[in-house]
């Protein structure tokens, strides 16, 4: 095994790992603090959060955001929740149980040490959000209200209305704008990222491009701060936002970062199913929606068809002619089971004809239950109403159900035209988020010394599967608490470099890398649009490397992508030009690399031959169509270096130490 | 459908714009706003033409990018909606539909639909925040927040940015901006302390940064797509007016 993916797991106990290392790791004291100067590319969760946090501690930040302002990161679309092992519903929550959920939910492929530190953390975000003014929801006695969520039997989700990533986001954005007002932050909003600079092996700078004047500009930093988020927008098709994309991740990347895990992608099982071509992306409905949502589909083909057809509706559809089969299959966990389990029994349903909609590609996610049984009835016990009637139940229900998830139902009925009060949400899984990302160790550090990743961005803590609500907690864990920490190891020995030049060699060779890329991509002066290219490589990662891959598709799929690459840069069509306000060519270079990215993606699931999380390979399935992970051969992460001729894989080992390692089972 | 536009592009921030016609056959009643203008940038793209550029991001109506000024109205017709939740089912075939950036002197254009909004982070980084280090937070349970309080700080929390209410407001005036902030934090104990250096220091920016004055036709209200109440301003005014009797 190679040396160079040392985890730098502390030795020690699990829950004395943490501990034990924030009081001996190196620190820099307040006055070398102020001339080490810090990047943080993205001003999400993670980027707005860690750009805050540094700032406070004295070092000089600069920070960078594709978008006009750093406020409009996607972290603001999450919109369940946030976890964290409070134990403030007196459910027999703890650390160990946030740290076990996770270790499971993640089908046993990520590290103990780093998942124990993030649910040791997990607290302190919730008070440090508070204290910033997040409006939490709470009860009427003024404490924290909680909520489920999937693959867990506690209440430990906190929560604002269907908001929590907006209000979350602009807690941490409103710390850095404070930083921004003091002077310790530079913010570069409207600039991308288009290269690390690194100067003896170590990161140094970054190459961004001011997005409205088009001008390339060379920027220092003792350490560069990569938290730009996912790729999900590989698939063309996802809940991202428009602007996600891997263009910083995939420099590094190229530049010596290697890629961990990149097929582990998350597929959400409850989105908005797409209505046609000119689809640009899609929409999440919450899963906290499975708290009181059930999934169903006809039990009888029959019924399915007439619903496809618009000669039926699902409200005429008899109790005991439906099939709730989430209910059916795994009455343990029930509607709650995690993402990857929902997601493939929806695709399951689907595929063997009893999909609901023109397309056969949805399920329904049914409220009147829990609106009128569990609501409605409790509602009118409060009332002192001993008999209510139908209407009265459904009445007092919806108000419940309008206080809990009033906005997402605004939304849904906006997005279909249907009112899902009246009639159960369609849903069908879609791409959400992905596990995979630059390989770190415990100190968030990339194999580059001196560039790090944070939030989705990384790949450390979900193995091959998120948990609901982890996302938050992951992005601000790294951001507030992690990496204000982890920092000082690598920067206690920077003290003595003085800031770089900019008219350093390697700043020059670097600008020169990208400008000849935008001219290429200029030059190509084609016929097709990006955009025809990113649904084209999306329409080939969706149907080989989503819900479900095998080894022929894969295959297939990899030789249609150098196919797809080859036709881009030679029939590509950019208009406008590199000096200007360019959107097209911003997602021109985009696509470029995710079109390297998929690659890359199937060459991953194609080495893992096993089932696990996120990547279900047809080959390895129990004969209850259950995914068959191989904790012989693959109880590793897969961390990608790339060479001039492909790539190389390098192991690291997962040692677990704490968890028995098990079949993971919701039934 | 077949929709007729009427889209002003300006090629950068010190050239003059113009209204441009447009035509966009085959659009569907599900589309978008936003996909529909994807397929008039595809059909320009493949005539060679400069595609319009529009801001947009989420396209969930969370991220408050999307910023068209459709038909002499932010964000189009209908109420509490963005420009990316509004589908071209609430318009019928053979329409002509208008659409201008935001209009206000302190959010000058980009290009063709984009404009600058800054102006509201340099309001926020003037004060829109709580002091709190990371790391310095107590127990988030020990400071109980009645839950009808903490419900109207959330509604107050709920602004997007998106910069309606300014481009709604014949003034241009920033003040449900600027008021749903400055009340969010003033409805929570943790902004008790700062509450008045706050509102002076938002107020005064906002000033610095050419918004118009508040004339309260409420229009900014109507606009807005999360239906921030016009009491915010309200409070704002109250904070406001106690935070200079009292000399801060």
């Amino acid at each position: 095994m190679s040396n160079i993916l040392d985890s730098k797991i502390p030795e020690g106990n699990l829950n004395e790992k943490w501990t034990k290392y924030k009081s001996s790791v190196h620190l820099v004291n307040p006055a070398n603090k102020r001339s080490l100067e810090i990047i943080v590319v993205g001003s999400g969760l993670a980027g707005s959060a860690a750009a805050a946090s540094l700032a406070e501690m004295g070092y000089k930040v600069k920070c960078f955001c594709f978008q006009d302002s750093p406020r409009r990161a996607h972290s603001i679309a999450a919109q369940g929740g946030i976890n964290a092992a409070k134990n403030y519903q007196n459910d027999g929550d703890s650390t160990y149980r946030l740290f076990y959920d996770t270790i499971k939910g993640g089908d046993y492929r990520a590290r103990e040490g780093n998942v124990h530190r993030l649910a040791e953390v997990s607290s302190s975000i919730i008070d440090q959000c508070v204290a910033q003014g997040v409006p939490f929801a709470r009860e009427y006695g003024g404490l924290l209200s909680n909520r489920s969520f999937g693959g867990t039997q506690v209440q430990r989700t906190f929560y604002a209305a269907g908001q929590t990533g907006q209000q979350l986001l602009l807690g941490a954005y409103s710390a850095l704008e404070r930083q921004i007002g003091m002077g310790q932050v530079k913010m570069y909003s409207r600039h991308e990222m288009l290269d690390v600079v690194t100067i003896d092996g170590k990161a140094r700078g970054i190459i961004a491009r001011d997005l409205v004047t088009g001008k390339l500009e060379r920027h220092f930093g003792h350490a560069v701060l990569l938290c730009s988020g996912g790729y999900g927008n590989v698939f063309y098709l996802s809940t991202n936002a428009m602007g996600s994309n891997v263009t910083a991740a995939w420099k590094a990347h190229k530049r010596g970062a290697y890629m961990a895990n990149p097929c582990y992608t998350q597929i959400h099982p409850t989105c908005i199913p797409r209505s046609g071509d000119h689809q640009s992306k899609l929409t999440l409905m919450s899963e906290s929606l499975r708290n009181d949502g059930r999934i169903w589909v006809p039990a009888k083909k029959e019924d399915a068809e007439a619903l496809r057809k618009g000669t039926l509706r699902p409200t005429q559809i008899k109790e005991e002619d439906r099939d709730y089969y989430l209910e059916r299959r795994y009455p343990a966990f029930g509607n709650l089971v995690p993402r990857d389990v929902a997601s493939r029994a929806a695709k399951e349903r689907c595929d063997a004809g009893y999909g609901v909609n023109s397309t056969g590609e949805a399920v329904y996610l049914d409220f009147f239950f829990n609106m009128t049984e569990k609501y409605g009835r409790t509602e009118a016990t409060k009332k002192g109403i001993e008999n209510p009637s139908a209407a009265q139940l459904k009445e007092f229900g919806a108000g419940v159900i309008k206080e809990k998830y009033g906005n997402l139902f605004d939304m849904y009925k906006q997005i279909t035209g249907v009112d899902p009060y009246e009639e159960p949400m369609q849903i069908y899984p879609a791409v959400h988020y992905t596990m995979g990302g630059l390989w770190v160790d415990y100190n968030l550090m990339t194999t580059v010394p001196g560039l790090y990743a944070l939030g989705e961005a990384n790949f450390s803590d979900h193995g091959a599967n998120r948990l609901g609500a982890s996302a938050l907690m992951q992005g601000l864990a790294d951001g507030y608490f992690v990496i204000p920490y982890t920092i000082g190891d690598y920067l206690a020995d920077e003290i003595r470099t003085k800031a770089i030049s900019t008219d350093h060699p390697a700043f020059a060779a670097t600008e020169k890398d990208v400008e000849d890329r935008i001219q290429k991509l200029l030059n190509v002066k084609g016929t097709k649009s990006v955009d025809h290219f990113h649904k084209r490589l999306g329409k080939i990662m969706w149907n080989e490397c989503g819900m479900a891959r095998n080894i022929e598709g894969l295959k297939s799929a990899i030789a249609d992508i150098k196919q797809l690459k080859v036709e881009f840069w030679s029939d590509v069509r950019v208009t406008g030009e590199a000096n200007e306000f360019n959107q097209e060519l911003e997602k021109a270079g985009r696509v470029a690399d995710f079109i390297e990215l998929g690659e890359l993606m199937c060459t991953d699931a194609l080495e893992r031959n096993e089932s696990c999380g996120g990547h279900f390979r047809e080959e390895y399935q129990t004969d209850e169509g259950e995914a068959l992970r191989d904790d012989v051969n693959f109880a590793f992460v897969s961390a990608w270096e790339n060479l001039a001729d492909g790539w190389k894989l390098h192991k690291e080992e997962l040692k677990f130490e704490n968890i028995k390692i098990a079949a993971r089972s919701y039934k | 459908m077949k929709i007729n536009l009427k889209v002003w592009r300006q090629k950068n921030n010190k050239a003059k714009g113009e209204l441009k016609d447009y035509k966009v056959d085959h659009v569907s009643p599900d589309m978008s706003f936003l996909e529909m203008f994807d397929v008039l940038n595809e059909d320009l793209i493949t005539k060679g033409d400069d595609p319009i550029t529009f801001d947009h991001d989420c396209r969930e109506g969370i991220c408050g990018s999307c910023s068209m000024h459709i038909n002499g109205r932010p964000h189009g017709p209908l109420a509490g909606v963005t420009t990316c939740q509004l589908h071209m089912r609430s318009f019928s075939d053979g329409d002509t539909i208008v659409v201008e950036p935001w209009r206000a002197g302190a959010f000058p254009v980009n290009k063709d639909l984009s404009v600058d909004r800054s102006a509201f982070d340099r309001i926020i980084a003037s004060g829109g925040f709580i002091s709190v280090n990371t790391g310095n937070a107590q127990d988030a349970n020990n400071l109980p927040i009645g839950k009808e309080q903490a419900d109207e700080a959330f509604m107050s929390a709920a602004c997007i940015g998106c910069g309606a209410c300014v481009a709604a407001c014949k003034n241009a005036s920033a003040m449900l901006f600027v008021s749903a902030k400055v009340s969010q934090l003033a409805l929570l104990p943790q902004g008790q302390p700062e509450a008045k250096m706050r509102v002076m220091a938002m107020v005064n920016q906002m000033d610095a940064e050419g918004f118009g004055s508040c004339t309260n036709t409420g229009a900014c209200s109507a606009e807005c797509p999360k239906g921030i109440d016009l009491s915010n301003i309200a409070r704002m005014n109250r904070e406001f007016f106690s935070a200079n009797l009292l000399g801060k």
